[in-house]
């Protein structure tokens, strides 16, 4: 009977031997995360990566670990962030997204507007060809934008293009579009992609004159990009030859990857992840255009009187929530207007409440509320960090005797009954940027389909409408502006915080830059020797 | 015969059922569905037409009877989110989860098997009480936690296994069982922990028996009454419990597959209730449906295969 025994104990052993076998063969996995630069740390925008270390090396492939699968990629018909951030790469637009806030010719070589604001008329570069080796010519432009804007006799993709009402083409490289009515946003929309005429199969292979293309996609594991070897713009050819997104759901176990040298970039880290991570890798901070807002209904009692939302915004003290729950990795905001918007962002908003209970239970009084009042608060229940947040500020206004209860609901719930049709009294959300601050700011004004906030000031409406018609810029920066000092008066809501975008890198991989719009550019990004 | 015949009848009544619960579930559900795929900042206009192609514009029986329709004719319809047809990405993914579900059941029967044995036989002894021990802490560890650990130590300290991922079969046979290992042991280690527990208890019962006592008696080697007698015994309650294994991998393990970043049934299951993507989720809960059925049909065989006095009158 000893050889059932024998048997068994030989299954055992062979399996482990197996395992150790298994895992001799291939050398992929050995250490090669030998990481010599210096862990840089900025605040902001850093460009400071690139005077940190080392010779920059040609070639070399970045394995990014992302927690979402891309939602469709077709560039039109995609709606997800993160989609986004990685289509850049393969798209590219009249104009690109810069740094701060500003517009970068691409495509487009140089424009023009008339006197009345009307007519736009953009020249193109010459010689840029899509991926398929196609010329991109105006012809191209108009079967982009007409698709957009609905011109082609379909339904319009996009709203941002519903002011054109004509596109004409009068050479290879000259596209004009006539404007409806006077729109100052629309010089942002155009950093859309341009997409080549007549193709109809973006949803599947995707097709663009960005600087990197689309080599695999396989659902639920990697979506690999390519350099374009053609790219137009030599200044700023792509160095990386590949650049491999992983489909990764657990955050934790990127960190460990990272770790391991599986993969070599987590563009959303934790603080905590960083701290696991330690010593010898690139962290880049800064804020990403989000504002985290505690919204008020202002249309309901109490806190339809201005008295009332004022003293819920001198009793929360924002640096609290700052240090406890995103654990100080955010900037502190006054208005919805994110510092990341630099042109635009109005300074010195963020302490216009100094935290204060003795003013807020005075103007409580003034309101006629001396004795407090229940608030509801209702939190979408999938977003930790906003009921982290709501529970601070519930035990922050018990102070002045405002009893919050919060109502956590199911995301779908929130959009339906909060976002939708405004049957809340205060949430918390954070609202994602835009380029053009109409985008951000326009959320407020009286007829705006989705304005649940039911702010409605005639100030504010004259200001952001007549900055969506002003052409000159310095004057539309000051409209907006003035527009942000409006909703910090008011207090239509309690701006808290841009939470930080943390992205971590191995350490010899520099180059990163943040933008106001979710971007990744691979296409600056390089390793060092 | 009847007995089949029977069981074919719970086996449609029961999927018949399945399908209209989870239709039904996605009707209650609140919020608009088109909304919730498109997000905060959609267009009004791109809601509208999608909500035109998701049929959401027709009345929720005329969308089930279609849908059943379909389904039977071998058409489970196209994913929303990810404008494919359903039977293609199900078929995409279940080598994954397949592998993976075989994987961890031979781990588990290879060590669960001859560790009960032998901690039956050495009952009392230091080795089976440390053992019990071990799988007293099998059972109640949590298995992402496991899974973690089992990174860190093969992964990112000993650099053996990757860290995250799938490699296909047909790529590279050595990388794909490298890919496999680690989640099959985070996914093995609990089963291993139950079937010895369970394969212990019923032993120790089982040795008290009458007809052990009997064997013994007419003079049969000790280890022949334990493999023969007292093992074929002992098995009943193993399988059953195998088999309930063997349902929870091939639904998909959705904490593993999702902490081993593996394209499996459980992570598109996740996703696809995450996205409201009502053909994607009908058509997994379906065949989550089928596959626990099916088990639990086979087990009863297995019983009778094992044990022919059971009679398997119902």
């Amino acid at each position: 009977m000893t050889t059932f025994r024998k048997k068994f104990a030989l299954g055992i052993s062979t399996l482990s031997i197996l395992a150790i076998i298994i895992s001799g063969c291939g050398s992929n996995t050995g250490s090669t995360n030998t990481s010599n630069g210096a862990s840089a740390e900025s605040q902001t925008n850093t460009d400071q990566a690139q005077n940190t270390a080392g010779q920059a090396k040609a070639g070399g492939a970045v394995r990014v670990a992302m927690t979402t699968e891309p939602d469709n990629l077709d560039p039109y018909l995609s709606a997800a962030t993160d989609t986004q951030s990685m289509m850049d790469n393969v798209f590219d637009g009249l104009f690109e997204a810069g740094e701060n806030s500003d517009l970068i010719p691409a495509i487009a070589s140089s424009y023009q507007v008339s006197d009345d604001g009307l007519t736009y008329t953009f020249t193109l570069k010459q010689g840029i060809v899509f991926h398929d080796g196609s010329e991109l010519t105006a012809e191209d432009v108009y079967y982009s934008y007409a698709k957009l804007s609905g011109l082609n006799g379909q339904e319009p993709l996009s709203s941002k293009f519903s002011s054109i009402a004509s596109i004409d083409t009068p050479d290879d490289y000259t596209v004009v579009i006539q404007l409806k009515d006077k729109d100052a946003a629309f010089l942002a929309a155009n950093i859309v992609a341009i997409v080549p005429k007549d193709y109809e199969q973006q949803s599947e292979q995707p097709i663009g004159a960005g600087p990197y293309k689309l080599a695999e996609y396989k659902p639920g594991q990697q979506l690999v990009l390519e350099k374009n070897e053609n790219f137009y713009d030599k200044e700023h050819a792509p160095v990386l030859d590949k650049v491999e997104f992983k489909i990764m759901p657990d955050s934790n176990s990127a960190v460990l990857a990272l770790q391991s040298g599986d993969i070599d970039m987590i563009p959303g880290i934790t603080a905590q992840g960083v701290l696991q991570l330690g010593d010898g890798y690139t962290v880049v901070s800064g804020p990403q255009n989000m504002v985290q807002l505690m919204a008020l209904n202002n249309s309901v009692k109490p806190l339809n009187d201005v008295k009332v939302r004022q003293a819920i915004n001198y009793a929360i003290d924002k640096d609290v929530i700052i240090q406890t729950v995103a654990e100080g990795n955010g900037t502190k905001l006054g208005s919805n207007m994110s510092p990341a918007m630099k042109m635009y962002f109005q300074d010195g908003l963020e302490d216009y409440y100094t935290p204060s209970i003795d003013k807020a239970k005075q103007l409580l009084k003034e309101a006629g509320y001396e004795n407090g009042f229940d608030l509801t608060l209702t939190v979408p229940s999938n977003y930790q960090f906003h009921v982290d947040t709501a529970q601070v500020i519930a035990d922050q206004l018990k102070n002045v005797g405002i009893k919050v209860t919060i109502k956590q609901v199911e995301w779908s719930s929130w959009l339906e009954d909060v976002y939708n049709n405004a049957k809340y009294e205060a949430t918390i959300v954070g609202l994602t940027g835009k380029l053009d601050p109409h985008e951000v700011l326009g959320r407020y004004e009286t007829n705006y389909a989705k304005n649940f906030f039911k702010f409605s000031n005639s100030d504010f409406d004259k200001l952001v409408n007549q900055g969506k018609t002003e052409i000159d810029e310095v004057k539309r920066v000051d409209l907006y502006k003035q527009a942000q000092t409006v909703l910090t008066e008011q207090a239509v809501a309690v701006y808290i915080m841009d939470p930080s975008r943390t992205v971590a890198m191995k350490g010899n991989l520099q180059g990163f830059k943040m933008y106001p719009v979710q971007k990744y550019n691979f296409a600056e990004m390089y390793y060092t020797e | 015969m009847r007995f089949y015949i029977r069981k074919l009848v719970a086996f449609v009544s029961t999927l018949i059922l399945v399908s209209v619960i989870t239709f039904l579930v996605f009707q209650i559900l609140p919020g608009d569905p088109a909304q919730i795929i498109l997000g905060v900042d959609a267009d009004p206009q791109q809601i509208a037409a999608l909500r035109e192609t998701m049929g959401l514009d027709r009345s929720a029986g005329e969308r089930y009877l279609t849908w059943i329709k379909d389904t039977l004719s071998g058409d489970f319809g196209t994913s929303i989110r990810y404008h494919r047809p359903v039977a293609d990405m199900l078929v995409e993914r279940l080598p994954v989860t397949l592998s993976l579900a075989l994987f961890s059941l031979g781990l588990t029967l290879l060590v669960g098997l001859p560790l009960g044995i032998y901690i039956a036989r050495k009952d009392g002894k230091l080795s089976a009480l440390l053992l019990s021990l071990f799988t007293q802490l099998g059972v109640s560890i949590p298995s992402f936690w496991l899974a973690f650990i089992l990174i860190l130590l093969f992964s990112v300290t000993l650099k053996l296994f990757p860290t995250y991922g799938y490699t296909p079969w047909s790529e590279d046979p050595i990388g794909a069982i490298k890919s496999l290992f680690l989640p099959s042991l985070a996914l093995a280690i609990p089963g291993i922990a139950v079937v010895i527990r369970y394969l212990r208890n019923t032993l120790l019962d089982q040795s008290r028996m009458d007809y052990v006592r009997t064997a013994r008696s007419k003079g049969q080697h000790e280890q022949g009454i334990m493999y023969r007698h007292i093992l074929r015994n002992a098995l009943i309650p193993v399988i059953t419990i195998v088999g309930l294994l063997i349902a929870d991998t091939l639904g998909g393990s959705i904490v593993v597959e999702n902490v081993f970043a593996l394209p499996g049934i459980g992570s598109l299951l996740v996703t696809s209730i995450g996205t409201r993507d009502l053909p994607l989720v009908q058509t997994m809960v379906l065949y989550i449906a089928i596959i626990v059925v099916s088990i639990n049909f086979i087990i009863d065989i297995l019983y009778k295969v094992i044990d022919p006095r059971i009679r398997l009158k119902r």
